[in-house]
């Protein structure tokens, strides 16, 4: 690659992967808006306790808290991995 | 009476609050309607600059709220709208000199004085002072900029004005979100290095209200202390026209959302 060539390169179009980042953290952040403050710690100590028995990532464990009239609806789900699940080693 | 009250906010500094206050403010005025804008961040004093009244501070809104002046003391008439006021913000106190009572007072006397407008200009953050200058606002106008610390903080800021609003405590139907995007570059659009229009509407989940173009004539708005809604050879001047129309319910389309097209001697010779 020549000089001339490195003086005329283009910076490489970012926009799309502000917009890419940005759709992923604004959803996030959506999701737990509004929600008590112990949700992250609660996320990741969930997260510890199902590790023991299945072999899944943070990004597998979604709450979700939701307001009914009068009442608040605490969501886990957990996406297990295809397959089986991690060797037990508690039995 | 009372009057509609728009708070304009946007959660991240620098992004162009007290400029678009000042035309906001401007603009209603211009359209005939009794207007008065009130500079939240109080500290840092900043919305007298933009208006060009800087020198004509007597007295502040934390004086009115501690009962140190009346309302008709402190409010500064603007010099080329007789229907529009500013009231400062203190340049001495701390933002606790803010109260909710104190700030409801002023809003509420305001509202019977006949004023059809109260703009609220928020300072940056979450904290007191922007909590306060949304709380009891029926319109808010999100300044956002194309850029990812701005487009995350306004969604923050959309979420905040859905629950920490009178109206939305109170259950009286929700605060009309309005999205302005400025400094907005089509070039660097088009070029794919900023975000465009739709994608911070996709992103949000929001239209805009307006788009202002990124435009040299602000810096020389706020360097002479006339907003820049009032140069009306500017693009921005007149992105901000638009804008005002639109909240009033007329329909415009958008405008300078496309790159200039370059002639044959800046593509040859650059600029």
């Amino acid at each position: 690659m020549g000089i001339l060539d490195f003086l005329k390169r283009k910076p490489e179009p970012t926009a799309a992967v502000a917009k890419e980042r940005l759709r992923i953290i604004v959803a996030q952040e959506r999701s737990t808006r509004g929600a008590p403050d112990y949700l992250p710690v609660l996320r990741s100590e969930l997260l510890e306790v199902i590790k023991k028995y299945v072999n899944v990532d943070l990004e597998a464990i979604s709450i979700n808290v939701e307001r009914d009239s009068g009442h608040e609806v605490l969501e886990l789900s957990v996406a297990l991995p295809e397959g089986k699940a991690a060797q037990n080693p508690a039995t | 009476m009372s009057a509609e009250i728009i708070v304009v906010t946007s959660g991240k500094g620098g992004v162009g609050k007290t400029t678009t206050s000042a035309s906001l403010a401007t603009g209603l005025a211009m359209s005939g309607k009794k207007v008065a804008v009130i500079d939240f961040d109080v500290g840092l004093r900043n919305l007298d600059l933009i208006m060009g009244c800087e020198r004509r501070v007597v007295y502040d809104f934390v004086n009115v709220i501690q009962g140190e002046a009346t309302i008709k003391q402190s409010l500064i008439k603007d010099k080329r709208h007789e229907n529009l006021y500013v009231l400062a913000a203190s340049q001495t106190r701390d933002k606790d000199a803010l109260t909710q009572e104190g700030v409801e007072k002023v809003l509420d006397e305001l509202g019977k004085d006949g004023f059809d407008y109260i703009v609220c200009d928020s300072p940056a953050g979450i904290e007191k002072g922007a909590h306060l200058a949304m709380y009891f606002a029926d319109h808010a106008m999100v300044v956002v900029n194309p850029e990812v610390s701005s487009v995350r903080d306004s969604d923050r800021i959309l979420g905040l004005l859905a629950s920490k609003t009178r109206r939305a405590e109170k259950g009286d139907g929700a605060v009309t979100q309005h999205l302005l995007l400025t400094r907005y570059n089509p070039s660097r659009v088009e070029q794919g290095e900023m975000l465009s229009v739709k994608d911070v509407e996709e992103i949000l989940g929001i239209s805009v209200v307006g788009v202002i173009p990124e435009s040299e004539n602000v810096l020389a708005a706020s360097n002479s202390g006339v907003p820049v809604i009032l140069d009306e050879n500017s693009h921005a001047g007149q992105a901000y026209r638009d804008t005002v129309a639109r909240l009033l319910g007329e329909s415009r389309p958008m405008r300078f959302l496309d790159a200039p097209k370059k002639g044959f001697f800046q593509r040859v010779f650059g600029g």
